[in-house]
């Protein structure tokens, strides 16, 4: 055999184990979509959506207590940690620049995303449910608005940083003070980007359960007090799914399709949004 | 009045940025402080002791570090070949009709939450386990497999960013050669984008030792170390999310402080090596 027929069929034997690799990884992943899908749909129904959670056996359940849970939690969470993240974001691009302090910033910020969130969960703990007592709401909310600013932070100065910076000194030179350049010209022209950062920002908090383990707890019934324990879908999905009844792992599959359609759905909006800014 | 205006919006914006670091500081010294009772409890015999009894009121981290380390170790060596298999698929293999669409699919399959990969391995992959394997299903095998899956996505999706990092005009010189394509990806493509490529896996690793929901639902939270992969297991994620809330004692407390804070510790040197060394300015944001 020549050593070109050797290379060849070298590169044919390994060109095969990748495509055989990826058709492997792609039948794992697409054997758990397909799992949710069937067990969401088939366990999803009106009752899903208007009745709280109810022992095991009784035929009137749902999830509107995890559901209403989960809007409060992400929505607190959402509604400090935006702001916070965008304006934090807006120092690093516009401020702080290049400079040694943003640098560190950035960096423990890029740390911060992949630092596991149950070290979170046990932080919060300690910071606002032991003093107060109880598990509650809040805790929960702030757990994840901790995980949620270092994502729309890094987000943010990364979009601020596209504007082209042509116009912010026609704005300057029309003589408007910084924080309007800022406010009026510099957010203008990332809207879409800050945005995409938002709804991703949103979308990883949403699918957050080891954090909320010991922050927000759970509760079987519908409470809207945040000072109390709080159910989410993530905790509920978990609680249901290891219990031994059928008729609860079935509604901790509705949680996690209805969980799962709404991540996918936030991700594909944000997806669309980047391709049409990219198209522009 | 613009000009207190300015200066405030600067002040404000920079107090905010800078709270990112004191957040960061503020957790290391809250568990720091919650692990003190535990710490001149036991000391360095924290991490040497095996026996964790909570009713004996003795705290040995050994088993959950050591499912910690072995669980990763399987997922990292199953996920890394599979995960290269992906990404030259994906970047060199793939007809254009399909790049597009398995792309997107495997990133999105990315942003799903690790609690269903988690519900998932518990409902349909521990049955498979235990047939084959025997045991009880639930076991360091169930979850090193699982952890594989979860990060599998993640890892190929930017080892396939690194690798599509390298110019074409490299590639093209190698093809012009004479190079197969198995010539280009080894000669070209990996030296080119090696750094990337292991930074991503070092990630990955880092990822893969904090996860918590994927794992807790398939290994048991048994602390015992014992070299049959089939028996039930337990690691420091998987020992919190189990014994939080359980927690009735102050020894206890501090113990399972503890366990946070060493996971803390070595997510962040792990990610650090994995940023600072491997991927410095290549990656922003990622």
């Amino acid at each position: 055999m020549t050593h070109t027929q050797k290379r060849i069929i070298i590169n044919k034997v390994v060109m095969s184990l990748s495509t055989l690799s990826a058709m492997i990884g792609m039948t794992f992943l697409f054997w758990i979509l397909g799992v949710l899908v069937i067990n969401g749909i088939e366990a999803l129904n009106w009752t899903t959506f208007s009745e709280v959670g109810a022992p095991p056996g009784y035929e009137e359940s749902g999830l509107k207590h995890a559901l209403i849970g989960q809007l409060y939690i992400v929505g607190v969470a959402a509604f400090a940690g935006v702001p916070l993240g965008i304006l934090a974001g807006t120092y690093l691009s516009e401020y702080g620049q290049k400079s040694r302090l943003a640098e560190i910033i950035r960096d423990v910020s890029d740390i911060m995303m992949s630092a596991p969130s149950i070290v979170i969960g046990a932080f919060v703990y300690a910071i606002v449910v032991t003093p107060m007592g109880h598990f509650s709401g809040w805790a929960g909310s702030i757990a994840l608005t901790i995980i949620m600013l270092p994502i729309i932070l890094r987000t943010t100065d990364d979009m601020l940083r596209l504007v082209p910076a042509t116009l912010r000194e026609a704005a300057f030179a029309l003589g408007a003070p910084k924080y309007k350049v800022i406010l009026q010209v510099v957010y203008r022209g990332a809207k879409v980007g800050i945005l995409t950062g938002v709804l991703l920002g949103v979308a990883r908090v949403a699918g957050e359960t080891a954090p909320l383990l010991f922050t927000s707890f759970n509760d079987n019934f519908l409470n809207t007090d945040m000072s109390e324990p709080m159910a989410s879908l993530t905790v509920t999905m978990y609680n249901y799914a290891t219990s031994p009844y059928e008729d609860w792992q079935k509604l901790g599959w509705a949680a996690a399709f209805i969980l799962s359609m709404f991540i996918l759905g936030l991700n594909i909006i944000a997806r669309v949004f980047l391709m049409k800014k990219r198209g522009k | 009045m613009n000009q207190i205006l300015d200066k405030i919006f600067a002040h404000a914006t920079k107090f905010i940025a800078l709270s990112v670091l004191l957040i960061v500081a503020w957790i290391f010294t809250t568990l720091f402080e919650q692990s003190l009772f535990s710490l001149q409890a036991s000391g360095f015999d924290f991490i040497t002791e095996t026996l964790w009894a909570p009713n004996l009121e003795k705290f040995g981290a050994l088993p959950a570090i050591y499912g910690s380390v072995v669980s990763t170790f399987l997922a990292m060596v199953l996920a890394v070949p599979i995960a290269i298999g992906v990404a030259i698929f994906l970047s060199e293999l793939a007809p254009a009709k399909l790049k597009s669409p398995v792309g997107v699919s495997i990133e999105l399959l990315a942003a799903i939450p690790s609690v269903i990969y988690g519900m998932w391995g518990l409902f349909y992959f521990v049955p498979i386990v235990r047939d084959i394997f025997g045991g009880v299903g639930i076991s360091m095998l169930s979850a090193g497999i699982v952890l594989s899956i979860m990060i599998l996505p993640f890892m190929a999706a930017v080892t396939r960013d690194a690798m599509n990092t390298t110019p074409d005009i490299l590639k093209e010189s190698a093809y012009a050669l004479g190079g197969t394509k198995w010539d280009v990806i080894k000669d070209v493509i990996i030296p080119y984008a090696k750094a990337g490529i292991i930074g991503s896996f070092i990630l990955a690793l880092g990822r893969a030792i904090g996860e918590t929901m994927a794992v807790t639902f398939v290994m048991g939270n048994v602390h015992k170390i014992s070299t049959d992969l089939t028996q039930p297991a337990t690691s420091i994620p998987v020992a919190l999310a189990n014994e939080f809330t359980e927690a009735d004692t102050q020894i206890y407390y501090s113990s399972l402080f503890e366990l946070s804070l060493l996971l803390l510790v070595i997510s962040f040197t792990i990610i650090s090596i994995a940023k600072f060394y491997f991927l410095r300015r290549k990656r922003v944001g990622a």
